[in-house]
């Protein structure tokens, strides 16, 4: 038995971590949120140059030949050093070409989405689950809209949710219009994306159980950016606790900011185990890892978003400026709550997978 | 990762399911022969090699290399085969450990055989009416007067105190000392002159706990475990054991299946009461604590098999089982409707309907007071796990 992360796999979370902290200075991150580019070059690059999309691949493929766990803990990384740009759509978009039947389309794209000289688009649509996907397809044209994806006026590609429930794959150009939109979370800047009869490949149809590994493993990841990102929020909180001074002595020593910085803490540390679980179910292939996928999805971001409430409370005045940056995990916060599907959406699964 | 046990543990699960099946044989067993049989299966497990694994033979226990994984395996194959494990109380969980590591060689041989075999039950006489969180202001007093220590004051909120025939307890014995260096860790017969038992009525209506009044009570002059001022230390032993033993992953799963159960029952608006959309979200917003919680209890697991130390989530686990106890309490309250206007009848007789959660809706009141307080552990997370400043100064407990 061993359910805790080995030397190995805290080595390639630490090597991720410090990737984009060495490519991204403060200052660096603080101007790429008022530019209009939706992608930060630098960072990618360090991240591609990890092999960061593959790494969930076979040897064989071309990947690392990791599971879900290792990628979750890359993406906890990246939560808390507010990685820009759609690296899950990249990792995921490598994973569906890595399992699609439609060798065409496989052996067209896989390679260069998983070293990641193209970028990849994660347009699911609707509330992110099947049922509400709504571009259509037909003879191998696609056309609808998906209002929300992140990075798209850089990708040369889109996974794009259809009609139905299929997963397909659409590459930019003729018949793909993005218009990007104001984008409450600025590391992740989204635009809506618009296909008209757009050339299409189909990965997987509706109702193939690919789709939804995809999903589930979306909602990990996701899952693990908000843990990622409320470490930071109490790691920050905790810090400037020791810092600021009144009443002339650090505010750490007062009693009601202990327990409040507590209570962050005790939000976050306990969910660890629980994406740990999500990650390590779906690797396995677990009868409930579908649902250890929602439950971590609406619990883990419901706790990023008190946390990171309550940090900018911790932190009084300075919290609510733009300058000092918390901010940017604010909006994170609201981004990973709210993107494919809100935690009540994912309960409410989560009661219907359990038979209740 | 990997959740399974290995196979190591699995061919031990078998050889522990086999001796089950041949040594826990209780049907057929009337109910005058029930404690004999008990106490002759227990015996047969600690030859085994299942129970009283941390005892030296020496003193009746089996003296096994501790194994997580294998007493987990107990654990497990016991509670499948609804057989009794070791004599449960304070006397094992707490001053038990702290004989063995602490105690004389006299005391070891006094104390451990007989609590093991249930006939000595140990209360704990730590709390005062003035003594609560701030535990080291303890104002007992223990004055040893020959070859005797002479006690006067009161203890309060002793559990198991109506049966206790003997209690571990903080005295202060030297009152020229500081608060932490002046306090001694006593043994006491109970069943004696100078001591005054009496029930505590709590707020579910029954008396789980005691209270008892010193008088000129005697205790023996070497029954005193450590030196004199040594106290303090000796009991921070015990308190290790409880906190280790609070939290437990398998009996809140059990809790919120239940709490699942009756909302299946319970009708609400003409239906089940669990196809209320609120009461769904309810149900799942607790569930994702009780996952959270469930496998951190595996993640520190974990951390001891491989001999590593857990990190700042052992100190939460205490506070998260607490409040995901409260939450319990609300949504059954929720979900029971106007049953919770029922007093229930008293637990384990017959005809308890819904109105049974007001034991729950009451009782987890009791955690959040129980082996420190919330406030405490707020304390305990913010100090040691976050590394904050501290509220009073280091106690002397090194």
């Amino acid at each position: 038995m061993r359910f805790h992360p080995d030397s190995d796999q805290t080595a390639i979370q630490d090597t991720v971590f410090g990737a984009v902290q060495d490519a991204l200075p403060r200052d660096k991150l603080m101007a790429f949120l008022d530019a209009d580019a939706d992608l930060e070059p630098d960072s990618w690059r360090a991240l591609m140059e990890l092999g960061l999309a593959g790494m969930m691949l076979s040897e064989e493929a071309g990947g690392s030949g990791l599971g879900l766990f290792e990628a979750a803990l890359c993406a906890e990384a990246l939560g808390r050093s507010a990685a820009p740009g759609p690296i899950m759509g990249q990792m995921l978009a490598a994973y569906a070409l890595s399992q699609t039947r439609n060798t065409a389309a496989r052996e067209a794209f896989l390679q260069n989405v998983a070293t990641g000289s193209v970028v990849a688009g994660l347009a699911f649509g609707g509330n992110g689950l099947p049922e509400s996907w709504g571009v259509a397809s037909e003879a191998g044209r696609a056309t609808g809209q998906v209002r929300f994806v992140a990075s798209a006026s850089s990708a040369g590609v889109f996974l794009v949710g259809l009609k139905g429930g299929g997963l397909a794959l659409v590459e930019a150009g003729d018949g793909v219009a993005v218009e990007p939109v104001r984008s409450t979370d600025r590391t992740r800047k989204c635009a809506s994306v618009a296909f008209q009869d757009a050339p299409v490949q189909i990965l997987f149809e509706g109702g193939d159980p690919a789709v939804q590994r995809v999903i589930d493993a979306a909602l990990v990841l996701i899952a693990a950016d908000a843990l990622g990102g409320a470490q930071h929020c109490v790691d920050l909180s905790v810090a400037y606790a020791q810092e600021r001074q009144q009443f002339g002595q650090p505010i750490a020593k007062f009693q009601a900011l202990k327990h409040q910085l507590a209570i962050m803490a005790m939000n976050v540390e306990p969910a660890r185990a629980l994406l740990w679980f999500a990650a390590y179910a779906w690797d396995r292939g677990l009868p409930d890892a579908s649902r250890a996928a929602a439950m971590a999805k609406a619990h883990i971001c419901d706790r990023f978003a008190e946390v990171a409430r309550d940090a900018v409370a911790a932190h009084g005045g300075i919290g609510y400026t733009w300058e000092y940056g918390l901010n940017i995990w604010f909006r994170r916060s609201v981004f990973d709550k709210s993107y494919l599907g809100s935690p009540a959406l994912h309960r409410s699964r989560a009661a219907a997978l359990a038979g209740w | 990762m990997d959740l399974s046990y290995g196979p190591e543990a699995e061919a031990f699960r078998r050889e522990v399911r086999a001796f089950l099946k041949t040594a826990w044989t209780p049907k057929g067993v009337d109910k005058a022969g029930m404690k004999d049989f008990v106490t002759a299966f227990r015996l047969k497990a600690t030859e085994a090699g299942y129970l009283y694994r941390s005892i030296p033979k020496a003193y009746g226990g089996s003296e096994q290399p501790a194994d997580v994984i294998r007493a987990q395996v107990i654990r497990e194959e016991f509670a499948r085969a609804r057989a009794p494990m070791e004599v449960a109380g304070n006397g094992m969980n707490m001053l038990v450990p702290t004989l063995l590591e602490r105690g004389s060689a006299k005391q070891k041989d006094l104390f451990i055989r007989p609590t093991m075999a249930g006939d000595y039950i140990w209360g704990q006489g730590y709390s005062e009416p003035g003594t609560g969180s701030d535990l080291a202001s303890v104002r007992t007093r223990g004055d040893l007067v020959g070859d005797k220590w002479i006690i006067n004051g009161q203890k309060i909120w002793t559990s198991q105190g109506g049966q206790a025939t003997h209690m571990f307890a903080l005295v202060r014995t030297e009152p020229d000392a500081g608060k932490h260096d002046g306090i001694s860790y006593l043994l006491i017969d109970l069943n004696q002159p100078g001591i005054t038992r009496r029930p505590i009525r709590q707020m579910t209506g029954e008396s789980g706990f005691y209270e008892f009044f010193f008088d000129n009570a005697e205790t023996p002059a070497d029954w005193i475990v450590g030196n004199r001022g040594e106290g303090w230390n000796v009991s921070r032993t015990t308190l290790k054991h409880e906190r280790a033993s609070i939290g437990s992953a398998a009996v809140l799963g059990n809790q919120f299946e239940k709490l699942v159960e009756v909302a299946k029952e319970v009708q609400r608006n003409g239906r089940p009461a669990i196809d209320d959309p609120l009461i769904r979200d309810m149900l799942a917003r607790i569930e994702g604590w009780v996952m959270a919680h469930r496998y951190s209890s595996y993640r520190i697991m974990s951390h001891a098999i491989a001999d590593e130390a857990p990190g700042s989530i052992s100190l939460m686990m205490k506070l998260v089982l607490t409040e995901i106890g409260h939450d319990i309490a609300r949504a059954a309250q929720e979900i029971i409707g106007e049953d919770a206007l029922l007093e229930p009848e008293s637990a384990g007789s017959k005809g308890r309907g819904p109105e049974k959660w007001l034991d729950q809706i009451m009782g987890s009141l009791g955690n959040s007071i129980a082996g420190g307080t919330t406030n405490i552990q707020r304390n305990i997370i913010a100090e040691r796990g976050l590394g904050l400043p501290r509220d009073f100064p280091a106690e002397h407990s090194k």
